[in-house]
């Protein structure tokens, strides 16, 4: 047979060849690899693309829409929006919350992607990866820029939905918008990795998940200015990741609003004692918080029992 | 407690090579549980080794500390050479592993899941994609190498697992349970591709089955029962263990007949599913002898060479169907249902 014949000659070289390329180098590949197929499997599922649209959407419409409408008639402004901001520029609320739903698509398909981990581990592609003379770090690091991808894919593709719904982007804004979307989804997915990583049921971690996900999303700013809170609410707003990704990012999209600095600051800053972290502090703040996150999931996976 | 059955292993494998597998005195314990007790091997280069035992009695345990995704808690295991515990990285390149559960990609198609595979295994460039049509030509999925694998039965992704397994020519094949759930064409066909593979690629195969026909595949085995090897050797040896006959009467009342006949005729009956079960010397002789001593009415009586059955119920005392569930079990009939759904 053909066939074996060309094995057993592949199979001779390949043996003599094994030493070749070093470690890292596998290790490198191994990123590529994971990388790759969480793109793949990404662009492959369209259900899971259409319903993690959905939800933002969602918020947009309802909160943004109908909040902003119910506002402005109670506010008695009569018009259609409700505005913060006073002298000089005003920011419609659809503007204010819009920058959060973003944030929100993204922490949403983070830390989902970051949940295929315990499956996989047991029944999937991880277990193989597993057992592959590379450094496990690979794993971490591979999955949390996997998810970030998708998760900044979609923060994209909310992006590009903004001008529909009458939200003000200018060419540079989107610039500025897509290395911090980059680097929410990596902090994010490292946070859902960690979690994973030594997760030994999907039972365990949608209940960890449930927990977090609402209280980070709501904690963050997204919906409301995070300004005169209660100390106890305060103080967990500092230590949400989620916030420190949100701020820049209106601050960002607030710029072309024409609201003076001040009043986009106000509305969008994180707070240290009456301090409005400047954003890129706070981006410094994401990225921290991204590497001891992706610290402890590397930890978790090279724990050999 | 070892009755092992030494043997040399001249029989079908080259003159004695060092083992390509060398395991002394390993021990795992899980807090106070002992999931293996010092358990000794050596596998010879080329040989297909067959590690039988019930569930839970140490065999994955084993293969994993081999396969190093587990450490050992004492003793010492090479594998081509390569210490286990001080050089991981140099025994994953040497060995391939086709895992009891399915872990290939379900949305990826065949040839996808082989590249991955081949990528990260340092097969280079030049020869991935040929050896990727090789395997799949040899276990006959070629035509479908670009299908996703969600489409396939479970003969096809146990065979896609196999082609996985031997994509970076390892010296050492591990399969943990590899045809568990096919049907039997399915496990003759991937027993074809093992030989076929042991002739071209010079490589071990060393596997756990529950299945005692497949086992006769092996040239040695070893039954491992409560995490120590109880017995050892080419499945005729081991066969050799059983006295002579296999005798099985289906009476009207087994255990009563169990009793009688170990009481008049001084012989050790037990009893199994399929009746009063004797081993003796010369079945066709012992035959009227017990119809005679047996006051209980006699169905039937069949009177078999011993098989790995037999022997597997001797040294463990318990036939290997007798399985607990094990831990990851629950998981495991989601995985399933899971993967039937789709």
């Amino acid at each position: 047979m053909d066939a074996i014949a060309e094995l057993a000659r592949d199979a001779a070289a390949l043996r003599r060849q094994e030493w070749r390329t070093p470690r890292w180098q596998r290790t490198l590949r191994a990123i590529y690899v994971i990388w790759l197929r969480d793109v793949i499997r990404y662009r492959r599922d369209r259900t899971r693309l259409a319903a993690s649209l959905a939800q933002p959407l969602l918020f947009l419409v309802v909160f943004g829409v109908g909040l902003s409408s119910s506002l402005g008639g109670l506010g008695g402004r009569g018009g259609a929006s409700a505005t913060f901001g006073s002298a000089g520029g005003s920011i419609s609320y659809i503007q204010y919350i819009y920058p959060g739903v973003v944030g929100m698509a993204v922490l949403f398909t983070a830390l989902f992607s970051s949940m295929s981990i315990v499956w996989d581990r047991e029944f999937g592609f991880l277990k193989e990866i597993l057992v592959a003379p590379i450094d496990r770090s690979a794993v971490a690091i591979g999955k949390a820029l996997g998810g970030a991808t998708q998760a900044m894919f979609q923060g994209l593709i909310m992006l590009a939905i903004g001008p529909i719904i009458g939200v003000h982007l200018t060419p540079l804004t989107v610039l500025e918008v897509v290395p911090i979307l980059f680097l929410l989804a990596f902090t994010l997915t490292a946070f859902g990795v960690a979690i994973a990583a030594r997760m030994r049921s999907m039972q365990g971690f949608q209940v960890i998940m449930n927990f977090l996900l609402m209280p980070m999303f709501f904690l963050s700013g997204s919906l409301f200015p995070l300004q005169g809170l209660p100390a106890w609410m305060a103080v967990l707003t500092r230590i949400d990741p989620l916030a420190y990704g949100i701020a820049p990012l209106r601050t960002a999209v607030l710029s072309t609003s024409g609201a003076p600095g001040a009043v986009t600051r106000t509305l969008a800053s994180v707070t240290w004692f009456d301090w409005q972290v400047p954003s890129i502090l706070a981006l410094g703040m994401l990225s921290l918080l991204g590497a001891v996150f992706l610290g402890v999931a590397i930890r978790a996976f090279r724990v050999r029992d | 407690m070892t009755t092992s059955v030494d043997a040399p292993l001249a029989t079908a494998t080259a003159p004695a090579r060092d083992p390509v597998i060398r395991v002394r005195g390993l021990v795992k314990t899980y807090g106070k549980v002992e999931a293996v007790r010092g358990i000794d091997l050596d596998v010879a280069p080329g040989e297909i080794f067959g590690f039988l035992g019930p569930n839970g009695a140490g065999k994955t345990t084993t293969i994993q500390i081999l396969c190093t995704l587990l450490r050992a808690t004492a003793g010492h295991a090479s594998v081509a050479g390569y210490d286990v515990d001080s050089d991981p990285d140099a025994v994953r390149s040497c060995i391939g592993l086709v895992f009891q559960d399915p872990s290939l990609d379900q949305e990826l198609t065949a040839r996808e899941n082989l590249d991955f595979h081949a990528i990260v295994y340092n097969v280079p460039r030049a020869v991935r994609s040929r050896r990727i049509d090789a395997v799949l030509e040899m276990v006959g999925l070629r035509d479908r190498a670009s299908a996703p694998v969600k489409t396939f039965s479970g003969g096809m992704k146990r065979r896609l697992e196999i082609a996985r397994g031997i994509m970076h020519a390892p010296q050492v094949l591990f399969l943990d349970e590899p045809t568990q759930g096919l049907d039997p064409q399915t496990r003759a066909h991937i027993w074809e591709y093992l030989n076929e593979l042991r002739r071209s690629e010079d490589i071990t195969i060393f596997m756990t089955t529950h299945y005692m026909d497949e086992a006769e595949y092996c040239e040695r085995i070893a039954v491992i029962d409560h995490g120590a090897l109880v017995a050892q050797g080419s499945p005729d040896q081991l066969k050799g263990m059983v006295g002579g006959d296999v005798v099985t009467a289906g009476t009207a009342d087994d255990g009563a007949a169990a009793a009688e006949l170990s009481a008049k005729l001084g012989v050790e009956a037990g009893v199994t599913a399929d009746g009063v079960r004797v081993e003796v010397a010369d079945g066709a002789a012992f035959v009227p002898r017990m119809i005679q001593a047996l006051s209980v009415p006699v169905r039937s009586v069949t009177i078999r060479r011993p098989s790995l059955d037999d022997v597997f119920l001797k040294v463990t005392g318990r036939a290997i169907r007798d399985d607990e569930p094990g831990s990851v079990d629950d998981l495991r009939n989601m995985a399933q249902m899971w993967m039937r759904r789709r």
